[in-house]
């Protein structure tokens, strides 16, 4: 029994003529401890799948099993990472926090509260801004403190939408490690969406490319056996490394490619010579 | 972290930024490049201000001889030539029986003001003369168990400003009341917007004197017995039901249209009905309802006028409605006045408005 199955999902945004079927044919099984990450282009419905995994949105058809219960709705269980970090811009970071430790936590002490949230913070390095609006911190703090809002629920598997996306290379290497560190602490569950295979890589156990939507579907897996903990720039020089990321990109060119002979089209142009103006006024 | 309170900063938050550009030219802390704004600020203002008095002044000079002239070709014709000349000689010496009733100028206006508020002064001083004289009586006559003598003596126009700041508040928070609860709700709910979708795009345009005389007939007959003068009650419910949609549609659209993020993370954190609604929607959507009341508080201002005249419930409107029908010499001119502190104080409500909004919401709005 996986901890969290999906059983032939599908996804269909619409009705009737204009309906049009974003996710089709879906399974996946993701085993307890587990940190996979699914690699695909924009648009190809990485996010729907998300939401469908952390119960936003509900599957046309097929079933999410989680730890062998159908899924219904969101809940504390599964702790979400949103691409544009989803803070409450009128909080202050413990406030988001606090919010969080609150619903998933419902009554204790408010120091008790107070202290969960000064933790979580800590764990993410951003004690110092504990007290700024989310507007007066950079990309990456921001995201720093989704991580600890997600992590305070202390939720038995984190989902992680694109949660690096917007972020410049360096404050991602560095949250790459910070949210690896927190896994590997105490092992939780981990899905993570991404468009950067250099990052699934670095950071899963097992890469799975999800082909272009309408109708995407899973690609073939590629499981990732190097050794954590990973270090960057030794992972360059890596024969395992270098294979396994050749192999992805080149599936995911592939793919792409098919896609554009798909969508070629051929274009019948007007016949039409220009007017000889000069020769006119002659 | 305690952030302590300048001129600057509470200026700047209502709206009144140049006061404080005004302070630092005092202290000469201007700097060189704040020179070109300091001109900008208060230079051009004041140019402008002048500019507009003097076009007023001509204006007025000039309707006021078209109008004297008219008087006195209707001697001459009316009455003959000797008429006509004592009509002219009457204009020119200045007295008030022959004067031409047209625009008054500037400076007629602010003599009127200044009447007004001698007047003011005296009404005052009449009124605390009263309380003294009927202070030992009162006092009996409350200890007797019956009703205390009041100064029934006519209100000064400072009296009404502050009559009309009640009726215009008083609608205001009957407003708030009414159309942010219910905003809220049908922002909500679909079911409910649909329901009363139809009663706010038939009644929102409804006049304020029609909705003066709506409230009329219900008032009346539910104070039936009751001996005091409803035209109070009568005017701030009219200012109020006709000033709430503007509050009323942006309740419903801000609570409507919140960030689908919010939505997200507020189901995602599974927060309670309430939770939901006071943690992230009303949050989300206070600039929208400020919008709402700020439009609400000038529009009861703009047409408390109209009713309070209709109602001939003692304010600015009666004020302006009394001096036309009174057609003194001097009553052009106190209309001006009252004019211009009907528009003065309409820009400060709008500025404390701001204020309010940028003390409770998370967005920092400026000032137009």
């Amino acid at each position: 029994m996986a901890y969290l199955e999906l059983h032939n999902i599908s996804k269909t945004y619409g009705q009737g003529d204009y309906a049009t079927e974003v996710l089709s044919n879906i399974n996946l099984s993701i085993e307890e401890g587990e940190f996979v990450a699914i690699v695909g282009f924009t648009g190809s419905g990485k996010t729907t799948l998300v939401n469908l995994i952390n119960g936003l949105l509900e599957p046309s058809s097929g079933e999410v099993l989680f730890k062998g219960k159908p899924v219904s709705g969101t809940s504390h269980e599964r702790g979400v990472i949103f691409q544009n970090y989803s803070l409450l811009p009128w909080l202050t970071v413990e406030q988001n926090v606090l919010m969080a430790v609150k619903e998933a936590f419902p009554k204790r002490e408010k120091a008790v509260y107070k202290r969960k949230a000064a933790h979580y913070i800590e764990m993410v390095g951003l004690t110092p801004a504990i007290n700024k609006l989310p507007r007066e911190l950079s990309g990456g703090m921001r995201q720093r403190v989704a991580v600890a809002r997600a992590l305070s629920m202390k939720p038995d598997m984190i989902i992680m939408d694109e949660p690096l996306g917007a972020l410049d290379a360096l404050t991602r290497g560095t949250l790459q490690d910070q949210i690896l560190n927190i896994w590997g602490k105490d092992k939780r569950t981990a899905l993570l969406i991404t468009n950067d295979v250099d990052e699934g890589i670095y950071m899963a156990d097992r890469i799975i490319p999800l082909r272009p939507g309408p109708r995407a579907t899973l690609g073939p897996e590629f499981k990732i056996d190097i050794e954590r903990p990973r270090d960057k720039t030794e992972m360059n020089d890596n024969e395992s490394f270098k294979k396994t990321r050749n192999a992805i990109i080149e599936y995911l060119m592939d793919i792409g490619n098919e896609r554009k002979s798909e969508a070629t089209e051929e274009y019948v142009l007007p016949d039409l010579t220009p007017k000889d103006f000069v020769y006119q006024f002659k | 972290m305690k952030q302590s309170i300048t001129l600057g900063k509470v200026t700047k938050f209502m709206g009144l930024g140049f006061l404080s550009t005004l302070k630092d030219l005092f202290t000469g802390k201007l700097e060189k490049e704040d020179f070109k704004g300091f001109l900008r600020k208060v230079v051009v203002p004041i140019a402008s201000i002048l500019l507009f008095l003097g076009l007023w002044h001509l204006g007025s000079q000039s309707l006021y001889n078209t109008e004297a002239e008219f008087k006195i070709e209707k001697a001459l014709n009316d009455q003959g030539p000797e008429a006509a000349e004592a009509m002219r000689e009457c204009i020119a010496s200045g007295d008030i029986s022959c004067q031409p009733n047209t625009l008054p100028s500037p400076a007629k206006v602010w003599d009127s003001y200044k009447s007004l508020l001698k007047d003011h002064q005296i009404i005052s001083a009449d009124k605390t003369e009263f309380a003294e004289k009927t202070a030992t009586l009162n006092a009996k006559r409350i200890a007797e168990g019956k009703e205390p003598i009041v100064y029934t003596g006519r209100p000064s126009f400072v009296d009404q400003i502050f009559r009309s700041l009640k009726t215009v508040f008083a609608g205001f928070l009957l407003a708030l009341f009414i159309a942010v609860p219910l905003g809220i709700f049908i922002g909500l709910s679909p079911t409910l917007k649909s329901a009363f979708n139809w009663f706010i795009q038939i009644f929102k345009p409804v006049s304020p004197v029609v909705w003066y005389l709506l409230v009329f007939m219900i008032v009346k007959t539910l104070l039936i017995d009751s001996s005091e003068d409803s035209s109070f009650t009568i005017s701030f419910i009219s200012v109020g039901l006709c000033s709430m949609w503007a509050t009323l549609v942006n309740t419903a659209m801000g609570v409507s249209s919140v960030d689908k993020d919010y939505i997200n993370v507020a189901k995602v954190l599974k927060l309670g009905t309430f939770q939901k609604i006071f943690k992230v929607i009303l949050p989300s959507s206070l600039p929208l309802i400020f919008t709402g009341l700020k439009i609400t508080m000038s529009v009861g201002w703009m047409v408390l006028i109209a009713i309070e005249l209709l109602a001939q419930s003692p304010g600015l409107g009666t004020f302006v409605w009394e001096e036309f029908q009174n057609g003194a010499n001097d009553s052009n001119a106190k209309i001006i006045v009252a004019m211009f502190v009907i528009g003065i104080i309409g820009f400060l409500l709008d500025r404390l408005m701001l204020f309010v909004q940028n003390t409770v919401s998370f967005e920092k709005t400026d000032a137009i």
